[in-house]
C-alpha cells in the first residue's frame, strides 16, 4: 500500500509543479474539419521538415474552432483556428473581450462543393434553379408560390431522369450548408423568380428562399461525408452533398453531377466557372507569434508554393490553390493583422 | 402448492413408463409455461451470439487486413547532385533539402529498375511508377539521410512502403476496374505492382509499424499506426491506477469498516452509485471546466486524459471494494478484535487481505471500462493528431497524446478509404487489450478469492 500512496503523492506534486512550469513547445490548431486534412498534411510535412514538433491539430467544426480561438491569450488557448468560413463579427468581439486583439486571416485556397450520385446511377446535370425547384419549401407556379409537391427529378427538370428525389445535405452546424445556402438555394430562388415573389409578399431579405420542405426529400447530415457516403450506398437513388477533395478520393464510388453545365475540378473552381466554391482559412492569433516555437515558420511553410502551390501536396489532396497566394505570403511574413470586416 | 412435488416426481418419466400420475390442467399449464420461458431464454441468448458474432466478425473481416502490408524493397541511389550540392556533408545544408526533394530518388530508382526488360508498363513514365510508393517513403529517406551523412553517393536498399491504394489492391479494397474510375491510381500502376510482385521486389509482410507507428495525415493511409495511441492510452492507465485505486480503496474501507452509520453516511452512499451512473460525457465537461480551464494544465495530455478517467472510474472501484469488504465474514474481524487487535490491525492485517482479490478484480474491470471510454476524451483535446510520441513519465503525461478508442473515432471520418480498414484494425487492438485485462481479472478471482 505504501508503495501506491509514495506514487500517488509524487504523482500529485509532479502535477501542481508542471502546472506552475509548463512550456508548450508545439503549435495547437483547432477548427473546420474540412481544413483539417489539409492541416495534418502541413503538419505532418512541417514536423519532418523542421526542427520543431509536430503541431497538434483538432478538428470539432469552424465555429468551434474560433471561439476557443478567442478564449484568451496563453500557453493553455489554442494558436491558429481552422475555418471554412470567415470569421464573423460576434467572433471577433468574443476575441476582444478575452484580450485578443490581433488576429492574422490567412486564406489558403478554395473549396468545391459537388453533388454525387451513385457510380451506377443515371447522370445528372443541375442548375441551381433545379435544387430550388427540388427541395425548396415553397416553388414558382404560374407565377404563384405555392407548396413544393415535385416527387421526381423529371418534375423538376423534363431533362433529368426520373428519378424519386432524396438528397443528403449538410446539417445547418456545417460551414457547407451555408455556402449550399447562399450558393445553390439562394440562386435558385433568385432565377426562378421566388425571390422576388418572397420581397412582394413583404419577405425583405427573401428568408423563405433557404426554407427547405420538411416531408423527407432532403435529409440533413450532421456527421461528415463519410456518412454521407455511408447513406448514399444504403440509397443508390439519392444525391449526396461533398467536398471536391473527398469526392476526388472517392472516384471510383461517387459520379459527380455538373452545375450549370460546369463539371466540377480544381481548374473550374480556380477559374470561377464553377459556381459551387468557398474559400477556406485559417486564423492566428499574434499575440502567440514568437512566444510558441515555430509558429511563424508553420504559418509561412503552410502558405509556402511548396506547399499550398498549384503542384503542392495541398492541390494533390483536392484544394484549389489560391490564384493570388504570392499577396498572402507577403501578408503571412509582413504579420498583417486582419482589418475590420467589411 | 401441493402438486408441487408431483409434477417435480413425474418429470423424467417418459410416456412408456407406467406412471399413475396423471397431469392435471393445472399442472400441464404450469408446465408448459416453463418450457416456453426456457425457449425465451435460448432465443435470446441465440440472438445475443448472433449479435456478438455479427459484430466480430465484420471488425474482424475488415480490420484484419490491416496487419498486413504490401512493402516494395529498392535500390535508391542517394544522389550528391540533389542532396549535398556542394559536397561539404554539412548536415544543416544537407537539412535544407526537404521531403519533396527526396522524391525524384525514388522516380529515378524505378528508371533503374525498368532496364530489367521483365519490369515496365507501356506508357507509365518513372514519375508516374514512384506513386507505387507511400509518400511516407521520401520522408525515410530523409531520416535515414540526415542520420548517416556519409552515405551520400551510395547506392543503399531500402523496405518502403506501398501507397494505399496499391496495399488496397492486394486486399481487394481496389481492383482494375475501380482503378480505371480513380483518380489515385491507374491500372497501369496496378500491372506495375503485379510484376513488381513477380519479381519478389513487393511482398505483402506483418504489418508491425500498425503497432508502432505514429498517425499519418490522409496523404498516407499506409504509414498511419497506433504507437501514439497505445502508449497514450497506457499512461492515462497508470495515472487512473495511482489514483483511483488507492483514493478508492481508502474511501470504501472508511466507509465500510469505520464511518458512522448515519444519514450522512447514507447521502454518500446513495451518490455514489448515482455516480457510477453518471454519463462520461459528463466528466469530459468537468475535466475541460476544472482541469483545463480552471488548473490551467495542457490541452490533449494524457494527465488530464486521466483525471478524467479516474473521476468516471472511482465510483465503480469504490462499490466493487466495499462488496468484497462486506463479503469477509464478520467471524474474521471478531477474532482479530478479539486477541487484542486494534480495529485498524483487524482490518489490513485480516480483512483487507482477503478482499483484495474482488478489489484487484473491481479494479481492473473499472481500468478495462476506462480503456474503452472515449466520450469524455473529445472534449479535452485528445480525438487530435498527434504526430509526435510523448516522452517518457512524468513529462510525457503532460504531452499531447492521443488514445486508442479516440484513434478508431477520428480515423472513421478520413475520406481515403483506406482508414475505415485501419479503424477496424484499432478496434480489434483494444478488443484484444481489454480482453487480456478481464483475463487477468478472471485469473485474480480464481487463483485467490476464497469462498467461505
Amino acid at each position: 500500500m505504501s508503495f501506491v500512496k509514495l506514487t500517488a503523492s509524487a504523482l500529485a506534486i509532479a502535477a501542481v509543479s508542471a502546472t506552475t512550469a509548463s512550456a508548450r513547445d508545439q503549435i495547437q490548431v483547432a477548427g473546420s474539419s474540412t481544413v483539417l486534412p489539409y492541416a495534418t498534411i502541413v503538419a505532418e510535412a512541417f514536423g519532418e521538415n523542421f526542427d520543431f514538433p509536430t503541431p497538434v491539430v483538432e478538428g470539432g467544426g469552424s465555429g468551434a474552432g474560433r471561439k476557443k480561438m478567442c478564449e484568451g491569450v496563453g500557453e493553455n488557448t489554442i494558436d491558429i483556428a481552422d475555418s471554412s468560413s470567415r470569421i464573423k463579427q460576434s467572433d471577433i468581439d468574443l476575441c476582444a473581450s478575452n484580450g485578443v486583439n490581433e488576429i492574422m486571416e490567412v486564406r489558403i485556397g478554395y473549396d468545391g462543393i459537388v453533388f454525387a450520385s451513385d457510380i451506377n446511377g443515371a447522370e445528372f446535370v443541375f442548375t441551381p434553379a433545379d435544387w430550388y425547384n427540388a427541395l425548396a419549401a415553397k416553388v414558382m407556379v404560374d407565377g404563384k408560390l405555392v407548396d413544393n409537391t415535385n416527387k421526381t427529378w423529371a418534375d423538376v427538370n423534363a431533362a433529368l431522369p426520373a428519378q424519386d428525389i432524396l438528397a443528403f445535405i449538410p446539417g445547418t452546424k456545417h460551414g457547407t450548408r451555408e455556402v449550399f445556402d447562399v450558393k445553390v438555394l439562394e440562386a435558385g430562388c433568385e432565377s426562378t423568380g421566388a425571390e422576388e415573389a418572397y420581397k412582394a409578399m413583404g419577405d425583405e431579405k427573401a428568408k423563405g428562399c433557404t426554407a427547405l420542405r420538411t416531408d423527407g426529400v432532403s435529409i440533413d447530415i450532421d456527421g461528415d461525408y463519410t456518412e454521407t457516403l455511408a447513406r448514399l450506398t444504403a440509397n443508390p437513388q439519392a444525391i449526396g452533398v461533398f467536398g471536391l477533395s473527398f469526392y476526388e478520393n472517392n472516384t471510383d464510388k461517387l459520379r459527380v453531377a455538373t452545375m450549370g453545365g460546369i463539371v466540377p475540378s480544381t481548374e473550374s473552381i480556380a477559374t470561377g466557372e464553377y459556381p459551387v466554391s468557398r474559400p477556406l482559412f485559417f486564423y492566428v492569433k499574434k499575440a502567440h507569434l514568437g512566444v510558441i516555437p515555430g509558429l511563424q515558420e508553420y504559418i509561412d511553410f503552410f502558405v509556402s508554393d511548396e506547399i499550398a502551390g498549384p503542384d503542392g501536396p495541398l492541390a494533390a489532396y483536392g484544394l484549389v490553390s489560391d490564384p493570388e497566394l504570392a499577396k498572402t505570403q507577403e501578408m503571412v511574413a509582413a504579420g498583417t493583422a486582419m482589418g475590420p470586416l467589411n | 402448492m401441493t402438486d408441487l412435488s408431483t409434477s417435480g416426481a413425474a418429470a423424467p418419466r417418459g410416456p412408456h413408463s407406467s406412471s399413475l400420475l396423471v397431469q392435471d390442467a393445472n399442472t400441464r399449464k404450469r408446465n408448459a409455461a416453463e418450457s416456453r420461458f426456457r425457449l425465451y431464454g435460448v432465443i435470446a441468448i441465440a440472438i445475443a451470439i448472433l449479435a456478438l458474432f455479427a459484430l466480430l466478425g465484420s471488425i474482424l473481416y475488415n480490420g484484419s487486413s490491416s496487419f498486413r502490408q504490401a512493402f516494395v524493397v529498392l535500390d535508391v541511389y542517394l544522389d550528391p547532385a540533389k542532396l549535398d550540392k556542394d559536397g561539404t556533408r554539412d548536415l544543416e545544408k544537407i537539412a535544407k533539402v526537404s521531403t519533396f526533394g527526396y522524391a525524384p530518388l525514388i522516380a529515378a530508382a524505378f528508371e533503374t529498375k525498368f532496364e530489367d526488360p521483365e519490369i515496365g508498363v507501356e506508357g507509365l513514365s518513372a514519375k508516374n511508377a514512384a506513386k507505387l510508393i507511400s509518400k511516407e517513403g521520401p520522408a525515410e529517406l530523409r531520416r535515414y539521410v540526415l542520420a548517416n551523412p556519409d552515405m551520400i553517393g551510395e547506392t543503399v536498399q531500402f523496405e518502403f512502403l506501398a501507397s494505399g491504394r496499391i496495399d488496397g489492391y492486394y486486399k481487394g479494397r481496389v481492383t482494375m476496374e475501380t482503378a480505371k474510375l480513380d483518380k489515385n491510381v491507374s491500372p497501369e500502376q496496378l500491372q506495375l505492382a503485379d510484376q513488381l510482385k513477380e519479381a519478389g521486389v513487393l511482398a505483402i509482410k506483418f504489418n508491425t509499424g500498425f503497432l508502432t507507428r505514429a498517425d499519418a495525415s490522409e496523404n498516407r493511409p499506409e504509414a498511419a499506426g497506433l504507437g501514439v495511441a497505445i502508449l497514450g492510452s497506457f499512461y492515462m492507465m497508470i495515472v487512473v491506477l495511482c489514483l483511483a485505486l488507492p483514493i478508492g480503496v481508502a474511501a470504501s474501507i472508511y466507509l465500510e469498516e469505520f464511518a458512522p452509520k448515519n444519514w450522512i453516511t447514507d447521502i454518500i452512499e446513495v451518490n455514489i452509485s448515482n455516480l457510477a451512473a453518471v454519463p462520461s460525457i459528463v466528466f469530459g465537461i468537468l475535466g475541460l471546466a476544472i482541469f483545463i480551464n480552471f488548473a490551467g494544465l495542457p490541452q490533449s495530455a494524457p494527465i488530464v486524459g486521466g483525471l478524467v478517467l479516474t473521476l468516471m472510474t472511482l465510483p465503480t472501484i469504490i462499490i466493487a471494494t466495499r462488496a468484497s469488504l462486506k463479503a469477509v465474514p464478520p467471524s474474521i474481524r471478531d477474532a482479530a478484535l478479539g486477541i487484542g487487535a486494534s480495529k485498524m490491525q483487524a482490518v489490513f492485517h485480516h480483512v483487507l487481505p482477503l478482499a483484495a482479490p474482488g478489489i484487484l478484480t473491481g479494479t481492473i474491470i473499472g481500468l478495462a471500462q476506462a480503456l474503452g471510454e472515449t466520450a469524455p476524451l473529445l472534449l479535452i483535446g485528445m480525438v487530435a493528431f498527434v504526430r509526435d510520441f510523448p516522452s517518457a513519465p512524468p513529462e510525457g503525461f503532460f504531452d499531447p497524446a492521443a488514445a486508442l478508442p479516440v484513434q478508431v473515432y477520428n480515423w472513421t471520418q478520413r475520406s481515403d478509404p483506406a482508414f475505415v480498414e485501419r479503424a477496424s484494425g484499432a478496434i480489434i487492438v483494444l478488443m484484444v487489450f481489454l480482453l487480456i485485462m478481464n483475463a487477468i481479472a478472471i485469473v485474480l478471482r480464481r487463483r485467490f478469492e476464497r469462498r467461505w
